[in-house]
C-alpha cells in the first residue's frame, strides 16, 4: 500500500484528455473523433449525390468521384460507425455491469489513439497526392500499383493501425464483461446492450485478424513487390475477396448488433416494460453472431464460385432472417401492453423497426443467388446496405446518443430539436435510399460517377439527391442541439427516463469511480427491481472503502504517434522514418513493461456519495 | 383504435407504392431487369417476384402490429400504474420462429433449382460460344468457332443459347446485360462461364458492374440481337473480311486517313486481318451503335474522341495522337468506311 499514491494525479485541460484512461472520458473522445469523421464521410456522400443529381454532370471528375466513394465507405465503416459504437460501449457497458472501469484501462486508451491516428493517416491522403480510389473493398488487381494511385497505400496502412486499435478494444470488452460484473450480475441478467457489446467484441476478435492478413499481403504487393494478388506472377485476385469478406461480413454484424442492443434498451425503457423474450433475444444475438461467420461468400455470388458454393452460402444467409425476425417481433411485443413515450430517443428506436425490416427483407432477397446475379453491384445493393447501416445502425446510434446523453454529459438534449432532427433525417433517408432499389433494378450499376441520359434513371437519382439534403439538415440540427444543450445550465437528474439498468442508479455524469460501493444485482433490470421494491437505490455488495484507480498515462498517445510516423516511412520508402517511428513505439512499450504503475487510491473520505452500510 | 392513425398509415403506404410504380413504369426495355427479354432474366425475375411478394407480406404483418401497438399503447395523459411485466410467450415465440422458417423453405426450393439451371454449361453443339475479355474500359468479343473477333457491339442470334467464357486483361470487371440476365465477374487470370439467351431481336444495353477505374461508369456495350439468317450473314461477312488484308480506301481523304491509321493506330487496333490487340478491333467500326461505347455514332463524335480521348473517357489507355483538324477529318473518313454490312 505504501507505494500507492493516495491522491489522483492533478491533471487538467488538454493534458487530462491526452492521458486519460477513464472509460467515460475515452467514450467522449471516441464520440468526438467518430463524430468528426462522420461529418467528413457525410460531406463526401453529399458530393457523391450532387454529382449524380443530373445525368452526365461534372460536379466532380471521374477520379475524384472514385476517391469520394472509397473514402465515404471506408470512413463511415471504420472511422465513424465503429468508434461511435465504441463510444457507447465505453460510456455504458462498465456502468451496466456495475464496474468501476474496463479490465484494461491503459489498453482502452491505446485502442482509441491507434484508431484516431490510423484515421488521421488515412485522411491525410487527400492532401498528399489523392485519396484511395479502389473502393472501400479495394479489390485487386485494381488496388495494385499498376492500376491505382498512391492513395491505396494510405488505406492499407491507415486501416492496419486503426485495426489494431479496434482489435484490442474488442478484447478489452470481452475481458471486462467476463470478469468485471458486479456480484449477482450473471450472464443471463446482463442488459441487452451489454450482451450485444459482448457478442460484437467476440466477432471483432475473430473477424479483424482476417482483414489484417489481407492488408498485410496487400501492403507487401504494393510496397515491396509481392505478388500475392498479381495473376501475371501466379497470384490470385479472388483470395483478396475472400479475406476481405471473411472480415467484411462479420463486420456488418459487429455494426448492427450494438444497435440491436440500444434499441432493446430504449424500447423497453420507454414502454415501461421488461424486454419481451429476453432469453430468446440473447439466443438470437449469439446465433446471428455465429451465422455471421458462415455467409461471407454471399458478397461474392458473381465471382464464379459455382452452383454448390453459391447455393449453400445463399441458404445459410437466408437462415439469418429467422433470429432477426425473432428480434423484430420481440420488440413489437415489448411495446404491446406498455405505456409508450415518444421521446426523441424512442422516436429513433421506433423508426428503426420498419426501416430495418425493409433492409432485412431486401437482405433475404439478396440471399437468393440467381436473383442476386441481377442485384449484385447495382444500386439495389446500395439501397439495401444503407437501409441496414443507416436505417439500422445510425438510427440505433442516434437513439443511444439521445438516451445516454444525460448519463455521458450530465445534460439533457433538447427534445424539440431532437424531434425535428429525427423527422428530417427519417424522411430524407427514405427519399434518398428507397428509389435506389428501383434504380438498381432498372439497370444502374453502383459506383458509377455518372449515367447517360435517356436511360430513365434521371428521376430516381434526382429524388435521391433531394433526400440527401434532408439527411444533411437532420445532422445539422443534431449539431445545433449539442451546442444548445452544452450552453444550457440545466443539469440532468441521475435517472431522467425511469431507467431499468444500473447506469441510472448513479449520478449523471457518474463520478470517476462510478459506484461508491459495488452494487448487488438481484435480477434482470437490476435498478428497476429495486425501484419497484420501494428501495432508494441499489443494495451495496461491499462496505464503503478506499477505491483503487488506474493512473493516467501519456504512453498510449505516444505509442500511436510512433506507428503513425512509421506509417509514412513505409509509404514513402524512407526507412529512417520507419525506424524512428517504431523506436518511439517500442520505447513506450518498454517503459510500460518495466515501470511499476501501481495506480492510486481515492480515500473513503473523498467519496462524495456517502453510501449505505453493506 | 384511432382512425386517424390508420388513414395516415395507408396514405404513407400508397405514397411509397405510387413512387414505386412511377419508377418501375419508367424502366427502359433495353436496360431493365424488370423487363426480361430472355429465359435467364425471366427466371431471375420470377425469383425476384416470389421473394418480394413474400417479403412484402411479412412487412405488412409487421406494420399492422407496429401501427396497432403504437396507437393503442401510447402513454396517455394521467395514466397511472405500472404495465404488466411480461417475460415472454413460448407459443408466440415458437410461432414467429417456425413461420419464417417455412417461408424460407418456399423460397429455398426454387433458389436451388434455378441456381443449378443457371450454372449449366453448354457445348458448342448446344450453344454459340463467345469469349469475352474485359479491358479498361472496353469489351472484346471473340467467336472462336466462327473465326470472328469484334469489340463493343456484341452480336447474337435470337432464340439461341449463348455460352460465354469471360475473363479480363487487366482489373476485375463484371459482364452484365440486365435485360438478358444477371452478371458474372471477369477475373484476371481466370475464366468464368455464364449462359444467356435473347428471345427478342433488337439492341440491348450492357454494363460493367464492377468498379474498374476512373471510367467504370462509361464502360457500356451494346448487344445486337438479330434473327439467325442475319446473324449468319454478319458472321460470314466478318469472317471473310478478317481473313483478308484491309481493303484500301478509295476516296482521297479516307486514303489519307488510312495512311495515318496504318502509321499510328494499327499497332493497337486491328482492322480486317491485320493489327494489334491492345485496343478494340475496328473491323466493323462504322457499323457500331456508339463511339467509345457511350457517344452517339456521328462523325463529330468520332472526331471528338480522336482529339482528346481522356476527355471522353478519363483514365483510358488510348493516347492523344495530337492530330490537326485535317488529319482528324481524314481519319474519321477512313474509320467511317470500316463496315461489313
Amino acid at each position: 500500500m505504501s507505494a500507492h499514491d493516495s491522491h489522483a494525479p492533478n491533471r487538467s485541460g488538454l493534458w487530462d484528455w491526452l492521458t486519460t484512461v477513464d472509460h467515460k472520458k475515452i467514450a467522449i473522445l471516441y464520440l468526438i473523433a467518430g463524430g468528426i469523421f462522420f461529418l467528413a464521410g457525410g460531406f463526401e456522400a453529399l458530393l457523391i449525390r450532387l454529382q449524380l443529381m443530373y445525368p452526365e454532370s461534372s460536379v466532380v471528375g471521374a477520379k475524384t468521384f472514385n476517391e469520394l466513394i472509397t473514402m465515404h465507405g471506408t470512413t463511415m465503416i471504420f472511422l465513424a460507425a465503429m468508434p461511435i459504437i465504441f463510444a457507447l460501449m465505453n460510456a455504458v457497458v462498465p456502468l451496466q455491469i456495475g464496474a468501476r472501469d474496463v479490465a484494461f484501462p491503459f489498453v482502452n486508451s491505446l485502442g482509441f489513439w491507434l484508431f484516431f491516428f490510423g484515421g488521421v493517416l488515412l485522411n491525410t491522403s487527400w492532401f498528399l497526392g489523392g485519396a484511395p480510389d479502389a473502393g472501400w473493398t479495394s479489390y485487386t488487381t485494381l488496388a495494385l500499383n499498376q492500376y491505382s494511385g498512391h492513395g491505396v497505400d494510405f488505406y492499407v496502412l491507415g486501416l492496419q493501425i486503426a485495426g489494431i486499435g479496434t482489435l484490442i478494444g474488442g478484447i478489452n470488452f470481452l475481458v471486462t464483461i467476463i470478469n468485471m460484473r458486479a456480484p449477482g450480475m450473471t450472464f443471463m441478467r446482463m442488459p441487452m446492450f451489454t450482451w450485444s457489446a459482448f457478442v460484437t467484441s467476440g466477432l471483432i476478435l475473430f473477424a479483424f485478424p482476417a482483414i489484417t492478413v489481407g492488408l498485410v499481403l496487400l501492403m507487401f504487393d504494393r510496397l515491396f513487390g509481392g505478388n500475392f494478388f498479381n495473376p501475371d506472377a501466379g497470384g490470385n485476385v479472388v483470395i483478396w475477396e475472400h479475406l476481405f469478406w471473411i472480415f467484411g461480413h462479420p463486420e456488418v454484424y459487429i455494426l448492427i448488433l450494438p444497435a440491436f442492443g440500444v434499441i432493446s434498451e430504449v424500447i423497453s425503457t420507454f414502454a415501461r416494460k421488461r424486454l419481451f423474450g429476453y432469453s430468446s433475444m440473447v439466443f438470437a444475438t449469439a446465433l446471428i453472431g455465429f451465422l455471421g461467420f458462415m455467409v461471407w461468400a454471399h458478397h461474392m455470388f458473381t465471382t464464379g464460385l459455382g452452383a454448390i458454393a453459391n447455393t449453400l452460402f445463399g441458404l445459410a444467409t437466408m437462415l439469418i432472417a429467422v433470429p432477426t425476425g425473432i428480434k423484430i417481433f420481440n420488440w413489437l411485443l415489448t411495446m404491446w401492453g406498455g405505456q409508450i413515450r415518444f421521446t426523441s430517443a424512442n422516436l429513433w428506436a421506433v423508426g428503426f423497426i420498419p426501416t430495418f425490416t425493409i433492409g432485412g427483407m431486401t437482405g433475404v432477397m439478396l440471399a437468393i443467388p440467381p436473383a442476386d446475379y441481377q442485384y449484385h453491384d447495382s444500386y439495389f445493393v446500395v439501397a439495401h446496405f444503407h437501409y441496414v447501416i443507416v436505417g439500422g445502425l445510425v438510427f440505433g446510434l442516434f437513439a443511444g446518443l439521445h438516451y445516454w446523453w444525460p448519463k455521458m454529459f450530465g445534460k439533457m438534449l433538447n427534445e424539440t430539436l431532437g424531434k425535428w432532427n429525427f423527422w428530417t433525417f427519417f424522411i430524407g433517408f427514405h427519399l434518398t435510399f428507397f428509389p435506389q432499389h428501383f434504380l438498381g433494378l432498372m439497370g444502374m450499376p453502383r459506383r458509377v460517377f455518372t449515367y447517360l441520359k435517356d436511360q430513365n434513371l434521371d428521376m430516381g437519382n434526382m429524388i435521391s439527391t433531394i433526400g440527401a439534403f434532408g439527411m444533411t439538415i437532420g445532422t445539422i440540427l443534431f449539431l445545433v442541439n449539442i451546442f444548445v444543450t452544452a450552453a444550457s445550465s440545466k443539469r440532468a437528474p441521475a435517472d431522467p427516463w425511469d431507467g431499468r439498468t444500473l447506469e441510472w442508479s448513479i449520478p449523471s455524469p457518474p463520478p470517476e469511480y462510478n459506484f461508491a460501493q459495488t452494487p448487488l444485482v438481484r435480477g434482470l433490470d437490476a435498478f428497476w427491481i429495486e425501484k419497484v421494491a420501494g428501495n432508494k437505490g441499489m443494495t451495496p455488495a461491499e462496505p464503503l472503502g478506499d477505491i483503487h484507480m488506474p493512473s493516467p498515462s501519456f504512453l498510449p498517445f505516444l505509442m500511436s504517434v510512433g506507428l503513425f510516423i512509421a506509417g509514412y516511412g513505409f509509404m514513402y520508402h524512407n526507412y529512417v522514418v520507419v525506424v524512428i517511428g517504431l523506436l518511439v513505439t517500442f520505447a513506450c512499450m518498454f517503459t510500460r513493461s518495466v515501470k511499476d504503475d501501481p495506480g492510486y487510491h481515492i480515500h473513503e473520505d473523498e467519496i462524495e456519495d456517502k453510501g449505505v452500510k453493506a | 383504435m384511432g382512425m386517424k392513425g390508420w388513414q395516415q398509415f395507408w396514405r404513407q403506404l400508397s405514397l411509397f407504392g405510387l413512387l414505386a410504380l412511377a419508377l418501375t413504369g419508367c424502366g427502359k426495355d433495353e436496360l431493365s431487369t424488370l423487363k426480361p427479354s430472355g429465359p435467364v432474366a425471366a427466371m431471375q425475375f420470377d425469383l425476384m417476384k416470389l421473394s418480394s411478394a413474400i417479403m412484402i407480406g411479412v412487412f405488412i404483418v409487421v406494420m399492422l402490429i407496429f401501427t396497432y401497438v403504437l396507437i393503442r399503447y401510447r402513454k396517455r395523459p394521467g395514466q397511472q400504474g405500472i404495465p404488466k411485466q411480461v417475460e415472454g410467450n413460448h407459443a408466440l415465440e415458437i410461432l414467429w420462429t417456425v413461420i419464417p422458417f417455412l417461408l424460407l423453405i418456399v423460397m429455398a426450393i426454387p433458389t436451388v433449382t434455378t441456381g443449378f439451371e443457371l450454372h449449366k454449361e453448354y457445348s458448342k453443339e448446344e450453344a454459340l460460344q463467345v469469349k469475352v475479355t474485359a479491358h479498361q474500359f472496353w469489351w472484346e468479343f471473340e467467336y472462336p468457332d466462327l473465326g470472328v473477333a469484334t469489340a463493343q457491339d456484341l452480336v447474337l442470334p435470337v432464340g439461341k443459347k449463348v455460352q460465354f467464357h469471360v475473363t479480363s486483361a487487366d482489373v476485375m470487371h463484371a459482364f452484365w446485360i440486365p435485360a438478358l440476365g444477371g452478371k458474372i465477374d471477369t477475373n484476371p487470370g481466370q475464366e468464368n462461364k455464364i449462359w444467356l439467351q435473347a428471345d427478342k431481336t433488337g439492341t440491348f444495353y450492357g454494363k460493367c458492374a464492377e468498379l474498374c477505374g476512373a471510367s467504370h461508369a462509361l464502360m457500356d456495350f451494346k448487344v445486337e440481337v438479330m434473327d439467325q439468317a442475319a446473324f449468319d450473314s454478319w458472321a460470314n461477312g466478318m469472317k471473310g473480311v478478317q481473313a483478308a488484308e484491309p481493303v484500301a480506301a478509295t476516296a482521297a481523304s479516307a486514303a489519307q486517313g488510312q495512311e495515318i491509321f496504318n502509321k499510328s493506330c494499327l499497332g493497337c487496333h486491328a482492322v480486317a486481318g491485320k493489327g494489334g490487340k491492345m485496343g478494340p478491333n475496328l473491323t466493323n467500326f462504322a457499323d457500331r451503335e456508339r463511339v467509345a461505347g457511350i457517344l452517339a455514332h456521328t462523325p463529330e463524335n468520332v472526331a471528338e474522341w480522336l482529339k482528346d480521348p481522356q476527355k471522353v473517357k478519363p483514365g483510358n489507355n488510348m493516347p492523344n495522337l495530337n492530330l490537326d483538324d485535317a488529319q482528324t477529318k481524314a481519319l474519321v473518313d477512313y474509320l467511317q468506311t470500316l463496315s461489313v454490312k
